[in-house]
C-alpha cells in the first residue's frame, strides 16, 4: 500500500471519530426534539456547564468564589479536597437533574403551547444563561478534565501499520487519539442503551407516546411535566458524556459550547428526529470536513472546517428537506 | 326549482373537470371524475367523510396536481400551475379549517385580498406618498365595500385571532371576496356554526351570488342547507363520482341515498 | 385627558391609515425628532457618542433589517453578522476603490450589494423553513467570513487582513477616520436612522408588507390569494440584507473605523441583533429601536453599576450580562412574546380610557 493512501485512510478514521463527537452533542437535541418538540440551542451549553461542574466538584472548587470574594472581599476558591471522580459524575448527574427540573419549573411550563421558534429563542436566552451562571459559579479560565481517560496516539497502532506503506516509503504509522477510540465506545454504549430505553422500559414507551402526540398521551394518563423534566435530565446525561470527552479533548473551556453551532449541519443531515441519524450525520460531516479540507483546503486557503458542514448541509436540505432518516414532512391543505 | 335551471341554460360552463385522477402514492383520492360549473350557478359538492372533495377544491385550485385528465378554466384548457397563478385567474376560496393571518387586523387580512389588485411596485411603495398611497385609498374603499356588506364594520382594527369562530369565518369569506374572484371555492362555510349564524352565512352566500354574480362552489355537510341554496349538486363517494344534478335529482338517487344510509347486505 | 382620540374624527382614509393617529403621538413623534436632531448634537460627549448614541443609531438599523425578516416575515435568519461584513467589506472596497465618491452613495450602494447576496442565501427558504433556515442562515454566517478573510482581494492584501476607514468628510465635515468628529458621525448616522425607519413604515403597510406578513401567519393562505412565496421571501430577504448592508457599513465606517471580520462579524453579532428585536418586539419598528437602546445601554449600565460603583472586576460584570440578557429573553417569551413594543401599545390602550378601566 501507498503511502498516501494510508495517510487518506488515516484521515478517513479521523474523521469518523470527530464525526462521534458532533453525533454525542447531536444526539442530545433529537432527544430533547423528539419528546417535545422543542430545538433545544442549549444543548452545547449544557455540555460545557455539565463539565464545568465536574471539574468543579472534582477538584473541590467553591462554588461562586468569584462572586463571594468581589462581594466580601474575601479570597476563597478551593476546599481543599479532591472528590472522587465516580462520585463526581454521580454528583455532576444530580446537578443536572436538578436543572432539568428547574428548567421544566421555570422555563417550560410556561411556554407549553407556544410557537416551535418562541420556544427555540427561549432556549437561545437559557444558553446565554447558563452561559454566564456557569462562569460565575466555577470561574472562566481553562480547565483540564480528568478523569482517567486515555490520552495521545495509540503507539501500538502506530507500530502496527507502520509496515504497510511500500518499500521505500517514508511512513510512521497511522496516528489516531486514544481518546477518540474511547469516545466512539462510550458512544456506540450509549446509544444502545437509549435504545433498548426507549424500546423496551414502561417510561420508554411513554416517551415514545409523547412524542408522538402531546394530547393523547395527556389522554391515557402520561405526565408531560414528569416526562419534560425525564427528557431533559437524559438529554442532561448526554451533555455530560459529550463534556466529559470534548472537555478532556480540548480543555473544558468557553469554545465547548460552540460545538453546539456545529451538531445543528449534522442534525440536518440525519434529521431532527432519528437517533440512528444523528449518529450517521455526525460521521458524515466528521468524514466530509476532514476529506474537503485534505483534499480542497490547501487549494482554497484552509479552514474550510469552519463553514464545510454548514454548506454541505444546506445543499442536502434544499433536495432532501427532512434529512437523511427524518420523517417525513407532509403538509396538508 | 325552476328558475336555477333556466339561469344555467343561458349560462356557458367556467369550469370544467374532465376525468380527473388523483393519487397519493398509492392511495386514490380522486378517480375519474369529470364535472362542470356553470357561470353564475352555486354549485355544492357533498359526499361522505374521506370522499375526495377537499381533494377536488385542492385540485381546481393548484395545490394538487392531477395525474390524469384536464381542467378546462374560463373557455381554456389550464396548464399545470401554482397557486399564487391560479389567483390571478380569479379563483379565490376559504377554508375548512380558518386560515386567517392571525397576526393582522380583519381590515388587514381583507386589504390582503386584494393583492391581486395592487400594481405598485417596491419603490412606489418605499416613498409611499404618491401613487402607493393612491391604490391604497382606491383599495381600501373597495374593502370598506365588502366590510359593509359582511356587516362587520366594528371589529375592522381588531386583530383577527381576538374574534369568536363566527365571525372569523365572515372574515375569510370576506378575504376571498375582496380578491373580487370569477369563482370562489368554500370548504364547509358553514361547519361548527349554530342556526343563526348558519343562516346568516347562506345569506351571504346567495347574496353574493346574486350581487356580483359570482360563481360558487362550495363542500358543506348540512343536507337541509345544501338542498335549500345549491343549483345543483355533485355527490362524491369514495373518490368516485356517484351522482350530479339539481336537489332534487340527488336526493331521490338511489345510489346517493345507499351511500348515505348504508346497504344492508 | 390628554391622550384622546375622541373630536378627532378621521374623514379620509388617507387620515385614518396615517402612522400616528392620535394627536398627541404626533407631537410627541416631532418632538424626539427635534431634540435627536437639535438637542443632543450640543451636548453630546465624545463618550456618549462613542459608547451609546452612535452604536444604538447603528444597531437599530440592524434590528430594523432583521425584523423585516423575522417580524414580519417569519424567517428566522441567524447570518446577520455575515450580511453585516459583507455591508462592512462593500464599503471598505468602495472606498478605496472609488476615493471621489462620497459616503452617501457608497453607503446605499453597500447596501444594495449586500441586499444582492441576502437574496441569494434566501434561496433556500422557499424549499426549507423554520428552524432549517435559521440552521441555513448559519451557513452564510460561516461562510461569509471564511470567504472575507481568506480572500486578500477583499482587503486589499493588508497585512493584518483588517480593513481600516480611509478619511472622507460630507458638507465640509470630517465623518469617517480617525479625526471624525462624533457629533457629525453621530448625525450622520442619525439621518440614515430616520430616514431607514420611515422606509420600512412604508414598505411594511403596504401590498408588500401585507405579502410579507401574510407569508409569516400562513403560507398557504397567501399563496391562494395570489402571493408567490418565492418573491415575498426573496424581497424580504433583500430589504432586510439592504438594512443589515448600511448598517454594517456605518458600523465600520462611522462606529469602528477599523475592523477585522472574525472579531467583529461574528456570532455573537447575529444573535445579539436577533436578541434586540426579540426584546423590543417582533414585527414592530418602534421595537427594534427599542430592543437596540436597551442592548447597548444595558452592559454600559452594567458596567457603570458594578464595575465603577461596586468595583466587581470587569469579567464578572461581563459575566452577568450575560445572565441578565439570557434570562431577560426568556421572562420577555413567557410574560410578552412581542416585547417592549407591546408593553407600549398596552399601555396606550390604557391611557387612552383612562381614567376608566374599559
Amino acid at each position: 500500500m501507498s503511502a498516501d493512501f494510508l495517510y487518506l485512510v488515516e484521515v478517513i478514521l479521523n474523521g469518523l471519530m470527530a464525526g462521534v463527537m458532533y453525533s454525542l452533542v447531536a444526539l442530545g437535541f433529537v432527544l430533547i426534539f423528539k419528546a417535545s418538540g422543542i430545538f433545544n440551542y442549549a444543548q452545547g451549553v449544557m455540555a460545557l456547564f455539565a463539565a464545568l461542574t465536574l471539574v468543579g466538584i472534582q477538584t473541590g472548587q467553591v462554588p461562586f468564589a468569584h462572586l463571594i470574594n468581589a462581594i466580601f472581599g474575601t479570597n476563597v476558591h478551593h476546599f481543599g479536597w479532591q472528590v472522587p471522580t465516580v462520585l463526581a459524575i454521580a454528583l455532576t448527574v444530580g446537578v443536572m437533574v436538578l436543572f432539568a427540573i428547574i428548567v421544566e419549573r421555570y422555563i417550560l411550563h410556561h411556554l407549553v403551547n407556544q410557537e416551535p421558534i418562541i420556544l427555540f429563542m427561549a432556549t437561545i436566552g437559557l444558553a446565554y444563561f447558563m452561559e454566564g451562571f456557569g462562569d460565575i459559579m466555577w470561574g472562566s479560565q481553562i480547565k483540564t478534565m480528568d478523569v482517567g481517560l486515555p490520552s495521545g496516539g495509540s503507539l501500538w497502532l502506530e507500530e502496527y501499520t507502520q509496515g504497510w506503506a511500500a518499500e521505500g516509503e517514508r511512513y510512521y504509522g497511522m496516528y489516531l487519539d486514544k481518546l477518540d477510540m474511547v469516545a466512539s465506545l462510550v458512544a456506540i454504549v450509549l446509544v444502545v442503551s437509549l435504545t433498548i430505553f426507549s424500546q423496551y422500559t414502561t417510561t420508554g414507551r411513554a416517551l415514545r407516546a409523547v412524542a408522538d402526540d402531546h394530547q393523547a398521551a395527556l389522554s391515557v394518563g402520561i405526565s408531560l411535566r414528569t416526562i419534560w423534566v425525564i427528557v431533559w435530565s437524559i438529554a442532561g446525561f448526554v451533555a455530560l458524556v459529550a463534556g466529559i470527552m470534548w472537555g478532556a479533548k480540548s480543555g473544558v473551556q468557553f469554545s465547548l459550547s460552540l460545538i453546539a453551532l456545529k451538531a445543528l449541519p449534522v442534525l440536518m443531515l440525519g434529521g431532527f428526529t432519528s437517533i440512528p441519524g444523528a449518529i450517521i450525520g455526525g460521521l458524515i460531516i466528521g468524514v466530509g470536513e476532514k476529506l474537503f479540507e485534505y483534499a480542497i483546503g490547501p487549494l482554497i486557503g484552509g479552514a474550510t472546517e469552519n463553514w464545510f458542514a454548514y454548506v454541505l448541509a444546506l445543499m442536502f436540505l434544499v433536495f432532501r428537506p427532512q434529512g437523511l432518516f427524518g420523517e417525513k414532512i407532509i403538509e396538508r391543505v | 326549482m325552476t328558475e336555477p335551471l333556466q339561469k344555467m341554460e343561458a349560462a356557458s360552463k367556467l369550469l370544467e373537470l374532465k376525468n380527473i385522477d388523483l393519487s397519493f402514492g398509492g392511495v386514490k383520492a380522486i378517480s375519474n371524475i369529470s364535472f362542470d360549473v356553470m357561470e353564475g350557478e352555486v354549485r355544492a359538492i357533498i359526499g361522505p367523510n374521506g370522499a375526495g372533495k377537499s381533494s377536488m377544491l385542492n385540485v381546481i385550485n393548484g395545490f394538487y396536481h392531477p395525474q390524469q385528465g384536464e381542467i378546462w378554466f374560463d373557455g381554456k384548457q389550464r396548464r399545470s400551475m401554482k397557486p399564487y397563478q391560479i389567483a390571478y385567474q380569479g379563483i379565490s376560496r376559504t377554508f375548512q379549517n380558518i386560515a386567517l393571518f392571525k397576526g393582522m387586523s380583519v381590515l388587514d387580512n381583507i386589504m390582503t385580498g386584494r393583492f391581486t389588485h395592487m400594481r405598485k411596485n417596491m419603490l412606489w411603495q418605499a416613498l409611499w406618498k404618491g401613487p402607493a398611497e393612491q391604490e391604497e385609498i382606491e383599495n381600501r374603499e373597495f374593502v370598506e365595500d365588502i366590510i359593509d356588506f359582511l356587516e362587520i364594520q366594528a371589529i375592522r382594527k381588531t386583530p383577527v385571532g381576538r374574534l369568536p369562530y363566527g365571525l372569523q369565518k365572515r372574515v375569510e369569506l370576506g378575504r376571498a371576496l375582496a380578491a373580487q374572484p370569477k369563482m370562489l371555492l368554500l370548504d364547509e362555510p358553514m361547519a361548527g356554526m349554530n342556526v343563526e349564524e348558519k343562516e346568516d352565512m347562506c345569506r351571504f352566500i346567495l347574496d353574493v351570488n346574486d350581487t356580483f354574480g359570482t360563481t360558487i362552489v362550495l363542500i358543506e355537510h348540512d343536507m337541509g342547507v345544501v338542498m335549500d341554496i345549491a343549483d345543483r349538486v355533485v355527490v362524491l363517494d369514495y373518490g368516485r363520482k356517484i351522482g350530479d344534478g339539481t336537489p332534487d335529482v340527488v336526493r331521490n338517487d338511489q345510489t346517493v341515498i345507499d351511500a348515505y344510509l348504508g346497504v344492508s347486505h | 385627558m390628554f391622550y384622546r382620540e375622541s373630536g378627532d374624527f378621521k374623514k379620509t382614509y388617507q387620515k385614518d391609515s396615517q402612522t400616528f393617529p392620535i394627536k398627541f403621538d404626533r407631537m410627541r413623534y416631532y418632538f424626539v425628532l427635534a431634540v435627536a436632531f437639535l438637542v443632543i448634537p450640543m451636548f453630546l460627549t465624545d463618550y456618549m457618542a462613542n459608547a451609546v448614541m452612535i452604536p444604538f443609531l447603528v444597531w437599530a438599523i440592524a434590528a430594523l433589517g432583521l425584523n423585516i425578516l423575522v417580524g414580519y416575515t417569519g424567517q428566522l435568519s441567524l447570518g446577520t453578522g455575515g450580511f453585516m461584513a459583507v455591508g462592512a467589506y462593500a464599503t471598505y472596497k468602495l472606498m478605496t476603490a472609488f476615493p471621489g465618491m462620497d459616503m452617501v452613495t457608497v453607503i446605499l450602494l453597500s447596501g444594495l450589494i449586500t441586499a444582492f447576496v441576502g437574496a441569494m442565501f434566501g434561496l433556500p427558504s422557499l424549499r426549507i423553513k423554520g428552524f432549517y433556515l435559521a440552521v441555513a442562515t448559519l451557513a452564510s454566517q460561516f461562510f461569509l467570513v471564511w470567504l472575507l478573510n481568506k480572500v486578500p482581494w477583499f482587503y486589499n492584501n493588508s497585512a493584518s487582513g483588517q480593513i481600516s476607514a480611509p478619511e472622507r468628510e460630507m458638507f465640509g465635515v470630517i465623518i469617517t477616520g480617525p479625526h471624525a468628529t462624533p457629533v457629525a458621525a453621530y448625525l450622520f448616522c442619525l439621518v440614515f436612522a430616520v430616514a431607514l425607519a420611515w422606509l420600512a413604515r412604508n414598505l411594511t403597510r403596504g401590498r408588500l408588507g401585507r405579502s410579507w406578513m401574510a407569508i409569516r401567519d400562513m403560507d398557504i393562505a397567501a399563496e391562494i390569494i395570489g402571493v408567490n412565496p418565492l418573491m415575498a421571501k426573496l424581497s424580504a430577504f433583500a430589504v432586510s440584507s439592504f438594512f443589515i448592508g448600511i448598517a454594517g457599513s456605518l458600523f465600520f465606517s462611522v462606529y469602528l473605523g477599523a475592523a477585522e471580520v472574525t472579531e467583529a462579524f461574528g456570532i455573537t453579532v447575529s444573535f445579539a441583533v436577533l436578541f434586540m428585536i426579540i426584546i423590543g418586539g417582533l414585527g414592530s419598528i418602534f421595537g427594534s429601536f427599542v430592543g437596540a437602546a436597551f442592548m447597548v445601554l444595558m452592559p454600559v449600565l452594567l458596567k457603570n453599576v458594578l464595575v465603577g460603583g461596586m468595583g466587581w472586576p470587569t469579567d464578572l460584570a461581563a459575566h452577568f450580562e450575560y445572565i441578565i440578557v439570557g434570562g431577560l429573553i426568556i421572562i420577555f417569551l413567557i410574560v410578552e412574546p412581542h416585547g417592549l413594543a407591546q408593553m407600549a401599545r398596552v399601555l396606550k390602550e390604557k391611557l387612552r380610557l383612562w381614567p376608566f378601566p374599559h
